[in-house]
């Protein structure tokens, strides 16, 4: 069991599916390190970039790859358009009310889709999703490559964009010192929802990466959301660089445990490393002290 | 006084109605009431939100069945020791938490830690019954803690109701509930005044994870069969925390007012939509943001304003 | 979130508006049909169409409602003059408490009986709620024992339960294996980790050592299940002769695609169960991964003439033929049979009537109907395997379409 044969391969394939979750976690921990809200409808907003993509690849025959360019600034806009105008005005500052306001937003994604697609589970069959890099004695499913290497690419941009435009300053301004920020003259409201934007955009991409290899029902994006929590904090929350190295790193830490302790067991390994985070080093083991 | 008044009103019901339906909707509502009443002892008057309240309702739910199922212990015996060990596990989660000063949003997500490791936990070890889950072996006799008619069990579960409603009451009128009630406006202030915050938090914690534990004892004795997801997924977390935040969070009453509403927007959306799967809840989840977004006080806030509203007229009438 | 707060039944709303409607209207025009033909009987059709489960759910109900139609339509039940029957639809949300909840409301609906759950936990709950009422309960699929052992006189399972689902899964693999001269001797069991997959694979583990086979790994993993590489690299480094799986339908296919991408082809793989091993979605989706699989499931008869109309029937709706669909379409005639003999929407005589049914009008590979304690002895799981584009039974023999391809040929 400890040979290179199987350990090779599952450490690549948890840091190609650690890549995925990094990114889903992306959207979350920006959300969280701006607004400081934890986001119920992340999940959710995924099923519905996955259902999006489903139905371009279904009815206008667009690969989920070419679907991303579409889709990734459609979902920004749907998150800049429900952070201003339904969870904010709704919240009225109040973190209670956010959560409460995400959750029912959540429940009524889920169920709209339930409603109008049934609980069918949908996959897409491409020509190249069956097709294989081979590394030593590993098979590397070619979508699964192509989603690595997107997902550095994301993460690059975005860490760009934070650090060197205006927006990206302002974004960062307002996490740290909201009131100062504004008193700046920076809108934080549109701040705010620009944050949500660039969240729900992540999610838009991680669905086309996700849909070659995976299965989309009106529950499917659930499956990531306690992964991307857990990924969130461990990188420290509202650090890009932090979800990255803390996605792969759950991937592999994943993949090594489903494959010594058992898959259902596997999953403890997770938590349990949460929950020792949270105990010893709340601000993440890849994030700045605070 | 009220408490005694609610509870005695509601205590008529299956006198007035022989409906099951009426009454198994009833005691759904009333035990969603008792494990909000728990979370909102912890959340409402200490200000720490928990996303993980399955963590307690599980284990209650689960340690009544398996001491019944596995070591024969008499079911109300076992209802006891369930509350018991909600409790005890609320102390070592609240103490671990406390100690390393967890709160807000780091708080939320180890309780919701804690409820995921015990699903996962619960779904692979045997005495849990692994994934096939627990079943109770039907008993129709009272010493059993099982009746044929629903009556007996909707009075219990009221009973339950009322002595959450009289404790909440009266720690809220306490040094305890004073200081609880400090630690979550300010913390820190709590402190420099010589408040021991996380025994204060500590013990609310473990009164809160007993009531939530004592609704999934219930639920066992109810429903007679769980499983790992019904006793620790995270359905019972958002319920518990729903139902505070809608009827009004850190108020005695909030939990039960807000348990009724949340249900009974349920029925409306699936009276209004017909037979098509989802869109109840679709409806059902529009009203929550609306609800927010219009009485962001919840639905006690809503009755605090009507009264200034009122006084401020009876006011102008008298002037 | 898959649970939500229960509540009262819209169906029964409407349902007793239209039916105010249609009286008032009956009374005012034709008052003498209302005599010749009796009153309608409610029959309870209780699934989890919203949630988890519901496309499970959704699918059975429309067996049951085509059964429904069908009854009513070739003149309802005769020995009650013709009387219809009406479906008063439950949804029980994927959860127990939500099935115990509908069974309340049909109760109070004065249904005279229920067909449906699903799951096994939505029928041990509700099963257990129709006693209370002495209300006869037709399991549809859930196949835990513990449902018809518990002694409740009101609970009938036409289907098969795990242990004869077990039992016959190891005969038919040990004649197969024995007919490829014993090509097989390892394997490995893969298994989702929630009632039916780790009873099963428990059953499995004591029986199949018994009977010659060596048990290399059994691998339980929850529902859901993101990836399926590590398991499929397991797979790889101890190369069983077979691979057992026994899961939903989201995870087998997963299962099933990684193995195709892994370039792993064990001789054969033959699933318990599988959630998608003997699906036409499957089948028609990808066609590779599913070449040659072998099933031992709930599988209608192929050549009983009605369950193929069935099937055209369905498929005409652009549906696809599960076995939720012809399961609940045959309890539904089995109930319909029993109040037919009952004469009868009573509750007791109708619980008397199924104890005594001889039913063989479904559309099952069964034997004769006879029901002990409330489970179908003739009830059995068939064998099918996945061969070009179509899925053929290739066990028990008097009902096969196809003879067993093992081991799988190279591609």
């Amino acid at each position: 069991m400890w040979s290179p044969v199987i350990l090779v391969p599952a450490i690549l394939n948890g840091l190609m599916t650690g890549a995925v979750y990094a990114l889903i976690a992306l959207g979350l921990t920006l959300i969280y390190g701006v607004l400081h809200i934890i986001n119920f409808a992340h999940g959710a907003l995924l099923t519905a970039a996955m259902f999006a993509a489903f139905f371009a690849h279904q009815w206008l025959g667009i690969d989920p790859y070419l679907a991303a360019v579409g889709l990734t600034p459609l979902f920004f806009l749907l998150g800049y358009g429900l952070q201003r105008f339904v969870i904010g005005p709704a919240a009225h500052g109040e973190d209670r009310n956010i959560l409460l306001v995400t959750l029912g937003l959540a429940v009524v994604t889920e169920n709209a889709l339930l409603y109008v697609f049934r609980a069918d589970t949908r996959t897409i069959n491409l020509p190249y999703a069956f097709d294989t890099i081979e590394i030593g004695t590993a098979f590397l499913a070619v979508p699964r490559v192509i989603a690595f290497a997107v997902v550095i690419a994301v993460a690059l941009a975005l860490w760009l964009i934070m650090r060197f435009t205006d927006t990206g300053k302002a974004i960062r301004a307002v996490a740290k010192e909201k009131f100062g920020a504004e008193l700046c003259g920076i809108d934080v409201a549109h701040i705010y929802a620009v944050t949500f934007g660039l969240g729900t955009a992540c999610l838009a991409i991680a669905a086309c990466l996700l849909l070659p290899t995976y299965y989309v029902n009106p529950t499917a994006g659930n499956a990531f959301v306690l992964i991307a929590f857990t990924i969130v904090v461990l990188g420290g929350m509202g650090s890009v660089s932090g979800a990255l190295a803390g996605g792969l790193f759950v991937g592999v830490v994943e993949s090594l445990s489903g494959l010594y302790l058992g898959e259902s067991l596997g999953q403890i390994g997770i938590f349990v490393m949460f929950i020792l985070v949270l105990l010893f080093r709340p601000s993440g083991l890849f994030g700045e002290r605070t | 006084m009220p408490i005694l008044a609610v509870v005695g009103l509601l205590a008529a019901v299956p006198l007035i109605t022989s409906s099951n339906v009426t009454l198994n909707f009833m005691v759904m509502a009333l035990l969603i009431a008792l494990v909000g009443q728990g979370w909102n002892l912890l959340g409402g008057f200490g200000g720490q939100y928990s996303f993980g309240h399955a963590a307690f309702f599980g284990t209650g739910a689960y340690v009544t069945a398996i001491l019944q199922m596995r070591y024969g212990v008499n079911a109300w015996l076992g209802f006891v020791i369930g509350v018991a060990a909600g409790a005890l596990f609320g102390a070592i989660t609240g103490l671990l938490s406390f100690r390393s000063g967890l709160k807000g949003s780091y708080f939320a997500l180890i309780t919701l830690a804690f409820a995921e490791v015990l699903r996962i936990v619960a779904s692979v070890t045997p005495i849990t019954g692994a994934g096939v889950g627990t079943l109770v072996i039907l008993d129709l006799r009272p010493e059993a803690f099982q009746f044929q008619s629903r009556a007996p069990f909707y009075w219990i579960i009221l009973a339950l109701v009322g002595v959450s409603l009289v404790l909440t009451r009266m720690i809220e009128h306490s040094r305890f509930g004073a200081y609880l009630v400090a630690v979550r406006e300010n913390e820190d202030a709590a402190r420099a005044l010589g408040v021991d915050a996380t025994m204060i938090k500590l013990g609310a914690m473990t009164v809160s994870a007993a009531m939530t534990a004592a609704g999934g004892c219930f639920y066992t004795q109810y429903f007679l069969f769980i499983d790992a997801n019904i006793a620790y997924g995270p359905w019972i977390s958002i319920e518990a925390l729903l139902a505070p935040i809608i009827g009004g969070i850190g108020t005695v009453f909030g939990p039960l007012l807000g348990a009724l509403l949340v249900k009974t927007l349920g029925e409306l959306a699936k009276l209004v939509t017909g037979g098509a799967p989802g869109l109840d809840l679709v409806i059902y989840g529009g009203v929550l943001v609306a609800v927010v977004a219009f009485a962001p006080r919840g639905m006690a806030g809503i009755f605090v304003d009507l009264r200034r509203l009122l006084r401020k007229a009876q006011e102008r009438g008298d002037g | 979130m898959s649970r939500r707060p229960s509540a009262v039944s819209r169906r029964r709303f409407l349902q007793s508006t239209a039916l105010g409607a249609a009286a008032a209207a009956g009374v005012l025009h034709a008052p003498a049909v209302l005599r010749a033909q009796g009153p309608a009987i409610k029959v309870g059709v209780l699934h989890p169409v919203s949630g988890a489960l519901s496309y499970s759910g959704q699918q059975g109900r429309m067996g049951a409602q085509l059964a429904i139609d069908e009854i009513n339509a070739a003149g309802g039940i005769k020995s009650m003059s013709g009387a219809k029957i009406e479906a008063v639809l439950g949804d029980a949300q994927s959860t127990p408490d939500g099935g115990n909840a509908e069974v309340e409301k049909m109760n109070g609906a004065g249904v005279a009986a229920i067909v449906g759950g699903y799951a096994s936990g939505i029928c041990l709950a509700a099963s257990q709620t129709a006693a209370r009422y002495d209300l006869p309960y037709i399991v549809d699929v859930g196949v835990v024992d513990s449902i018809v052992s518990r002694g409740l006189k009101n609970t009938f399972r036409f289907g098969p339960g795990f242990g004869v689902i077990a039992k016959t899964a190891i005969d038919s693999l040990v004649t197969i294996n024995e007919q490829a001269s014993k090509a097989a001797k390892t394997l490995m069991i893969v298994h989702e980790d929630s009632a039916f997959g780790s009873g099963l694979a428990k059953l499995l583990n004591t029986q199949l050592p018994e009977r010659g086979f060596q048990v290399l790994e059994t691998i339980p993993h929850p529902t859901p299940t993101r990836d399926f590489n590590n398991v499929v690299l397991k797979i790889k480094a101890q190369n069983p002769d077979l691979v057992i799986p026994a899961n939903y339908y989201n995870e087998y296919v997963l299962l099933a695609r990684t193995m195709q991408q892994q370039k792993v082809r064990p001789k054969g793989i033959y699933s318990v169960l599988g959630g998608a091993a003997s699906s036409y979605k499957f089948v028609k989706e990808f066609p590779e991964a599913a070449q040659f699989i072998m099933d031992c499931n709930h599988w209608f008869d192929p050549k009983n003439p009605k369950a193929l109309a069935l099937k055209k029937q369905i498929e005409a709706k652009g549906e696809f033929y599960t076995y939720e669909v012809y399961m609940n379409y045959s309890c539904v005639l089995l109930l319909a049979d029993a109040i037919e003999r009952a004469a009868s929407a009573d509750r007791a005589k109708i619980i008397a009537a199924l104890e005594s049914s001889t039913f063989a009008g479904h559309v099952m590979p069964y034997g004769p109907t006879k029901f002990v304690n409330g489970q179908n002895q003739g009830a059995a799981p068939a064998n099918t395997q996945v061969i070009g584009n179509d899925i053929q039974v290739i066990f028990p023999a008097a009902f096969a379409s196809a003879k067993p391809v093992f081991p799988m040929p190279p591609v």
